[in-house]
């Protein structure tokens, strides 16, 4: 054991996390809790000497395809759910990124609890909802080591609060999830995409708002700068920036869905068709952030914002040395520049001019613990935050002090 | 009967000096207080429980909004917010000692953004009214409940409604950017906005389908989305619920996902047909109504595959609708339902559980030995798409005995539900209707951890509070008159 590992806990089931956390509990030792720890590097440093890890919860514990549903416990790797998924034909529908290198945190597998706990969702979002949209069912220990059960197995359920959505993306802050239900659809037959190239950030988000403004059904719609789609085999050839949309769906409306599409937007720039393979590579990469140049030392932020807002977003930051592509329409900034206080600064304001939101992915441990990693909440909704987080965690154990300093 | 919370008898020996301190912060026709013009009130979608409320407020902005909340919490007094009143849960029923806020007022559209495929409206727009102001560009807010005409967006957020067409565009929750919420103290927070997803927080999430119970929404940013170039549906008649279950199985397995998947069975079809004469096909057990989308030639691929997945499970008959007014004549008998089964009985009880869909066989032997047992009429509708299961229960108000026994029997189908590992609610919300249930679904600490998260936005329990949760054993209550 590694002197890292020395105040780490990893039960075997969910009996050891509650007991773990009762045990934290009673000693009101704050724990960081984790799964494989790949993504404890986002957001503000956890201040606690002992760790809990749900790495030991895995695997399937439901899977019926005609019925739309997985469930997993929280310590299986991605990679398993995926390819059990896959297994029925079926897919994940927020085709959430593997940033494991991006993060350079840890070299493990993500879990699904990790994922799930982090919200994160990739270029399907646009279209098909984020990773909260789809968890169903979750069991969860609070605080005080009381399992807690919420949503369940069936796709349609208003039955008491959603503690599913506000579980999902808390980073473990008001409970450590062990199982998580979710919905998934048929893996579609094929995907294909238009790749139009040369056009700036403006007529590139114009080009994607057509897009996804349009009957077709577009299920992703990026765009890239010249040295962003360098990065990504499949565009590299196009040689500029590329504005990239998707359709997936059965092959024979792929085609006709594609060919609408390039008819509609061929004034918006060279058009360029991808085959299924090429497709599946390109939004892979964007999926995964590998378009984003971001140098070994730099911090990694993503801001939301209202689509049309996010060239906005690239041309206020590009003096301060932070560049970035676009995802979700233009609505996600994916962005890396200096790991210092003043350009964090920077990121903060241009969210908040377009009326967005950041969030501090990745920054050496000072600078997480020193700046607002997400916006800070208004008074009124600030004052519920910390009644929330009393009425999961009333001792404050949970990864303290993840999104907010003090709660 | 359901028991109710005892007035609070400060509250109303103070009824003069409420409604007056209240009607000084609305403009002069916002507050209700005489009889008659409360009466309207009383009830609303389950009209089989009703109590006039001590006051009805009606504001016109967010403003006001927060100074009647100010007001209710500084006096102690309980709130049960209001849209248009169309719950089928008694998520509006008032108590003797609340004011009614009415968000019928507040019905204006503020802003429409079609680059950024959102738009801010009121909470008491329509849900169709939504819809109305932006199909002329061609699109549509998604969920669509069959009170589309009359409900608005303020209770559908309070109740995550859903809707036919959900099994593709998914609920309420699925289509939210942004929320402008009124606390009890009469704080007002803005949730989210144009944008996706929360950095910190999913407090929209939270949010949506909490009754009415964590605060009062006043301005809603909803995802709009351009309609498809068409939509086609077809029918598939079957000669058992096992057969028709197996066959939407078979679609659903065949990687297609139809926006809309609806099952009836007999009494279901034979109430929809005598109402919309849609050519339901009467001597079938079971029927399908399947609707894709797309450009009428996916409409027409598509509509093959399933036509030769259904023509696999030996079908009575088989209809593909040939134009979008076949379409919609076929969607009438469905969408007519309620009103349907209203002709062949003076009352229905309509229950709104979820189950998986393997389960589907199953659980409408067990409603169908039920209903003998209690000498009721029930007709089953049900989302096959997504296991969300309508089954109409029919009695006569007039007889006492018989609507006990309908509140008997809608209560042992929803246990049933929980059972076969679904839910007791998928659209409708829990209210009144079904609060005292809520111990077969969850045990004492996950409805302790629920409350305590009321508490934590409402620390008095004063926003709608006796629903969602059952009462505590020791609390001063009375026994409402149904």
């Amino acid at each position: 054991m590694s002197a890292a590992e020395a105040g780490l806990a990893a039960p075997p089931d969910e009996a050891g996390i509650a007991a773990a956390i009762a045990e934290a509990a009673a000693r009101r030792e704050p724990l960081s809790v984790s799964g494989n720890g790949t993504k404890t590097g986002m957001l503000r440093p956890v201040q606690a000497a002992r760790s809990l890890s749900v790495r030991n919860l895995t695997g399937i514990t439901l899977h019926a395809p005609k019925e739309l549903v997985v469930s997993a416990r929280a310590g299986t790797t991605m990679a398993e759910l995926e390819e059990v998924v896959a297994s029925g034909g079926q897919h994940l529908i927020a085709e959430p990124p593997d940033l494991t290198a991006l993060l350079g945190t840890s070299p493990a597998a993500q879990t699904v609890g990790g994922v799930v706990a982090s919200n994160l969702s990739g270029p399907r979002r646009v279209a098909w909802g984020a990773m909260r949209d789809h968890v169903l069912g979750v069991r969860a220990v609070n605080g005080t080591g009381e399992t807690i059960r919420s949503g369940g197995r069936v796709l349609k359920n208003v039955t008491g609060l959603d503690l599913c959505k506000l579980l999902t993306g808390s980073h473990g802050t008001l409970g450590v999830l062990t199982e998580i239900t979710m919905k998934v659809l048929p893996k579609p037959e094929t995907t294909g995409s238009l790749a139009l190239a040369g056009l700036d950030a403006a007529a590139g988000v114009a080009a994607l708002a057509a897009a996804l403004g349009s009957p077709f059904g577009v299920s992703a719609a990026a765009w890239l700068p010249a040295g962003g789609a360098a990065r990504v085999p499949a565009l590299a050839a196009l040689g500029g920036p590329v504005a990239l949309i998707r359709i997936e769906d059965f092959a024979a409306s792929v085609a006709y869905r594609l060919g609408r599409l390039r008819d509609d937007l061929g004034g918006h720039g060279a058009a360029v068709l991808l085959d299924d393979d090429a497709s599946r590579a390109a939004w892979r990469a964007v999926r995964d952030a590998e378009p984003l140049e971001a140098a070994p030392g730099d911090a990694v932020w993503r801001v939301s914002v209202r689509p049309s807002a996010g060239p906005g977003v690239l041309a206020a930051l590009a003096p301060h040395g932070v560049a970035g592509f676009l995802d979700w329409g233009g609505g996600l900034a994916w962005l890396a520049g200096p790991a210092d206080t003043t350009t964090h600064e920077a990121v903060c304001a241009a969210a908040r001019q377009a009326g967005g939101v950041w969030m501090l992915l990745r920054a050496p441990e000072a600078l997480r613990a020193a700046v607002a990693v997400v916006p800070p909440e208004a008074a009124p909704l600030a004052a519920i935050t910390r009644r929330v987080k009393v009425a999961f965690d009333p001792h404050g154990i949970l990864n303290p002090g993840r999104f907010y300093a003090g709660v | 009967m359901i028991r109710q919370p005892a007035p609070k008898p400060d509250v109303l020996a103070r009824r003069a000096e409420i409604v007056a301190g209240l009607a000084a912060l609305l403009p002069p026709t916002g507050t209700i207080a005489d009889a008659e013009r409360l009466r309207p009130y009383e009830t609303d979608g389950l009209s089989s429980h009703r109590q006039v409320p001590l006051a009805v407020v009606l504001p016109e902005t967010t403003e006001q909004v927060a100074a009647v909340l100010r007001f209710c919490h500084e006096h102690g007094v309980r709130v049960i917010p209001r849209g248009a009143g169309t719950s089928l849960s008694g998520g509006a029923l008032p108590m003797q000692d609340a004011v009614v806020i009415g968000m019928m007022r507040m019905n204006r559209i503020l802003s429409i953004d079609y680059a950024d495929r959102a738009a801010v409206v009121q909470p008491g727009v329509t849900n169709i009214g939504i819809t109305a102001a932006v199909q002329e560009r061609g699109f549509f807010y998604a969920p669509d409940p069959s009170s589309q005409l009359a409900c608005m967006i303020g209770g559908n957020v309070g109740m995550n409604s859903g809707g036919a067409h959900c099994l593709k565009y998914g609920v309420t929750a699925n289509n939210l950017l942004g929320l402008k919420v009124v606390t009890i103290e009469g704080e007002i927070i803005d949730i989210g906005g144009a944008h996706l997803d929360a950095a910190g927080y999913d407090w929209l999430g939270l949010l949506t389908g909490s009754e009415g119970q964590l605060g009062i929404v006043t301005e809603v940013t909803v995802r709009i989305l351009r309609s498809p170039e068409g939509a086609r549906a077809m029918l598939a008649a079957f000669r058992s619920n096992e057969i028709a279950g197996a066959c939407v199985d078979a679609i659903i397995g065949s990687g297609i996902i139809p926006v809309a998947l609806e099952f009836m069975d007999r009494p279901a079809i034979h109430a929809c047909e005598a109402f919309a004469h849609a050519g339901y096909p009467l001597d079938a057990e079971a029927m399908l109504i399947i609707e894709v989308e797309g450009s009428t030639a996916e409409q027409d691929w598509l509509l093959d595959r399933i036509k030769e997945i259904c023509g696999r499970f030996d079908p009575i008959s088989l209809r593909v609708s040939a134009s979008a007014e076949e379409s919609l004549a076929i969607w009438k008998g469905r969408k007519g339902a309620f009103g349907a089964v209203g002709r062949i009985s003076p009352d229905y009880l309509c229950m709104d559980g979820t189950i998986p869909t393997s389960q589907l066989p199953y659980v409408l032997r067990r409603i169908g030995e039920m209903s003998d047992s209690y000498g009721l009429k029930v007709a089953n509708i049900f989302h096959a798409g997504d296991g969300n299961l309508h089954p109409l229960i029919m009695f006569d108000a007039n007889d006492p005995d018989s609507f006990h026994r309908a509140e008997a029997f809608g209560a042992d189908i929803l246990t049933l539900c929980v059972e076969v590992g679904g839910c007791l609610t998928g659209e409708h919300g829990v209210g009144v209707e079904k609060r005292d249930l809520m111990g077969v679904q969850f045990n004492a600490a996950e409805l302790d951890q629920q409350r305590r998260i009321k508490t934590a936005f409402d620390p008095d329990w004063l926003l709608n509070p006796s629903k969602v949760f059952p009462l505590p054993p020791d609390a001063p209550s009375v026994a409402e008159a149904a």
